[in-house]
């Protein structure tokens, strides 16, 4: 049968392409409606943090810091709770990452504070003796895009049914409801009322003239969604 | 007509040779640069604060990986390919018009990508997936040129007067199909400029943005998937391909055994897809997932190690050969590095090693020992084998060739050995507690502990990428100053000056 193939590049290459997609088949297909659904407490992430998230992708703050703990003492002493399937339901890109240069990053909203990334991100060994990390000092000037994020969650809503302007159950057995703009003026606006929030935290006098001539620097948006992380 | 030995058209094999080293010298270039700002994070600035943005590890992190798996190894890939190809089809690309267009179309279209993709990633413009990092418009475009690529592999087996495919071409073959099937799935996205706001607005935000088909979990699976199978068609399978057919003709040997080649060949498709799950162990995909990532990558020794052994065997009774001729040396110690890697996978894979190893360096090692040691030793090969028969001039020096060989091997030790010290203290330094129960380092006593290693990780990478220019500057003198050799005086092995 292997001589007839070789001689016959068609059914070889159909041969090839059956044994080479049968795994895909078998290991991802079943668990797919399963694992894509959110657990109580897992809400969509607002305007602002959704742009911040871009600002995390676009620095590839995923190549040093993973988003992903594992169920072992020692990563639940340092980093809370093991990481659970649908506490990734709204994450697209998923951000586990696949190396730890820095600290794992998935529930860094429960002990950092605005403040602390403020100093941090501006220089990283001022705040942690010894480290490594590069400095961000760009992203106190450059301005996050907002437009996008809304575009992204318009695109999320409408082709992934994510749940806008829709209670989601928390834990607590009360309910949320993440806010979307009707319109890029809204939408701006809305991220705007949660940078002040945000700015109003941090001690930058630069970063919080821009925000309140209504501009919203990167630095604003990351800290927000690295708060969001929880 | 036919009793005269075929004149092959070499013009496209020659335009993705220059790529290969100029995206080679490139990549590792970012590497090595990469590799001196984690030991000296001053680094990161070198250009300033003005140009921090563009200097600093996470925005060249991309770059690198990317410039050498899309940039070096496909670069040589395809300069193999439109070399053996014609050779084991025994059909020339003169004789087909329509072919050698699209083989040209195929070249420069590559090259516009190989510009997007800089332009974009240095803009941080990424979707975050490893190894796949592009947006939508460049997804485009790599999917045209892996099309190109297609019809220029096809179009030549379609029009072949040897009947039977030799065993690189399955593996051409093979890389072709697998590349597309995976490239294809894990990149499914919907570009965000689709959207429209209730108030009726459309065309806002960028254009190149887009979203990721799959969320979370179902991402993670579908990128290490892709990831993980990357390396088998990217790394493995053509870089096997290369060497079944460069290793026999350098040293005059026949292949050792036509039914371990059959063995591997297929047994490597089968086992290489199950085992992407590997990367996700104790993470939140399904047990019965890694365990089968688990038990497969076990069983990937086999075809791997069947592989390496048939080419080791190959050898037999030629052993002195290893000593005669550097470019030998290249590919034993490639296919020895292969052996090395592929034992090294396997284990980092078993479930309670990896608890230790992952998210560490030892992971970055083990990349490194089959990249540098296997990728790069065999690519280099090839490259130093087809020079004489593409340019018709003898390599211009064996002595700069064999030192080549040594320093690139000391580096690739370098590398590995402080990576595995580096990775394992790591892991086993996040575990570990006090009598009391309580964690018994900082994160930052875990980071600061790994200086001496990183810097001779840099060291190695350094030594490697001077030996790589030592490689560009024999090719370079080769085409502009070998003794000039014909094709009818050369015997299996390649010509050498002194």
């Amino acid at each position: 049968m292997f001589h007839w193939l070789e001689k016959n590049p068609f059914f070889f290459a159909v041969g090839v392409f059956v044994v080479i997609a049968f795994a895909g088949l078998i290991e991802i297909v079943p668990n797919f409606a399963q694992a894509s659904r959110p657990v109580i407490g897992t809400a969509p992430y607002s305007t602002l943090e959704l742009a911040g998230r871009h600002v995390y992708i676009k620095n590839s703050c995923n190549a040093c810091h993973s988003q992903l703990i594992r169920p072992f003492k020692s990563e639940t002493d340092r980093y809370g709770h093991y990481s659970l399937s649908g506490e990734y339901a709204y994450d697209r890109p998923f951000l586990w990452g696949s190396k730890r240069t820095g600290p794992d990053l998935h529930r860094v909203g429960n002990y950092r504070t605005t403040d602390w990334h403020e100093n941090h991100m501006k220089d990283p060994a001022a705040v942690v003796p010894g480290s490594i990390m590069p400095a961000y000092k760009w992203m106190f000037t450059n301005k996050a895009d907002i437009n996008t994020a809304y575009a992204e969650q318009l695109t999320v809503a409408q082709y992934f049914s994510v749940p806008y302007n829709k209670p989601v159950p928390m834990k607590d057995g009360s309910t949320k409801t993440v806010k979307m703009g009707a319109s890029v003026a809204e939408a701006n606006a809305l991220a705007l009322e949660q940078a002040k929030e945000i700015a109003a935290d941090m001690k930058d006098q630069d970063v919080k003239d821009a925000v309140a001539a209504g501009e919203i620097p990167e630095i604003v948006a990351l800290i927000a969604y690295m708060n969001s992380l929880k | 007509m036919e009793n005269r030995p075929l004149e092959y058209d070499y013009t496209v094999a020659k335009m993705f040779m220059l790529t290969t080293v100029l995206l080679g010298f490139v990549g590792m270039l970012i590497g090595v640069i990469l590799a001196f700002e984690l030991a000296f994070p001053s680094i990161n600035t070198v250009l300033g604060e003005g140009l921090a943005e563009y200097t600093n590890f996470s925005r060249l992190r991309p770059l690198h990986t990317d410039a050498v798996i899309f940039g070096f190894t496909l670069s040589g890939i395809f300069a193999t390919w439109y070399y053996v190809g014609q050779r084991v089809l025994k059909v020339s690309m003169a004789e087909s018009g329509f072919l050698m267009f699209i083989g040209k179309l195929h070249f420069w279209l590559y090259l516009v990508g190989v510009v997007a993709v800089v332009v974009s990633l240095f803009m941080g413009i990424t979707t975050s997936k490893e190894y796949a990092e592009f947006e939508w418009p460049i997804d485009i475009a790599i999917v045209v040129v892996w099309v190109l690529f297609g019809i220029s592999m096809f179009g030549l087996i379609g029009m072949r007067r040897e009947k039977s495919l030799y065993i690189s071409v399955w593996y051409y073959i093979a890389t072709f199909l697998g590349i597309a099937m995976l490239y294809l799935f894990n990149n499914m996205e919907v570009p965000t400029m689709l959207a429209a706001s209730p108030a009726g607005e459309t065309g806002f935000g960028a254009w190149y943005h887009s979203v990721s088909m799959y969320a979370g979990t179902n991402d993670a699976l579908v990128q290490w998937w892709y990831g993980h199978n990357a390396v088998a068609f990217g790394f493995t399978v053509p870089i096997v391909a290369m060497i079944y057919y460069f290793l026999p003709k350098e040293s005059g040997q026949a292949i050792y055994s036509y039914k371990l080649s059959l063995l591997s060949f297929w047994g490597l498709m089968f086992v290489y897809l199950w085992a992407g799950g590997h990367h996700l162990l104790y993470s939140t995909v399904p047990d019965w997932m890694q365990t089968m990532g688990s038990i497969f990558s076990v069983v990937l020794i086999l075809p791997s190690w069947g592989s390496a052994i048939n080419m080791l065997l190959t050898m037999k009774g030629e052993w002195q050969q290893v000593a005669a001729s550097p470019l030998i040396k290249f590919m034993v110690l490639g296919s020895t590095f292969y052996m090395f890697s592929t034992l090294e996978g396997p284990i980092q894979a078993i479930k309670s090693v990896n608890a230790i190893a992952h998210f560490t360096d030892w992971i970055v090692g083990h990349v490194h020992d089959g990249v540098l040691g296997w990728v790069g030793f065999m690519i280099m090969a090839a490259l130093y084998h087809m020079a004489p028969r593409v340019f018709k001039r003898e390599i211009y020096s064996k002595k700069l060739m064999a030192s080549q060989f040594w320093m690139q091997t000391l580096g690739v030790v370098l590398y590995f050995t402080s990576m595995w010290i580096a990775g394992i203290t790591q892991g086993m330094m996040w575990r570990a507690h006090d009598e009391f129960g309580n964690l018994a380092y900082s994160f930052i006593d875990t980071v600061t502990v790994l200086h001496p290693y990183y810097t001779i990780r840099g060291v190695g990478g350094l030594l490697y990428l001077i030996g790589f220019v030592m490689f560009a500057y024999n090719i370079y003198k080769t085409m502009t100053a070998g003794r000039k050799v014909e094709e009818s005086e050369l015997q299996n092995a390649s010509p050498m000056g002194a």
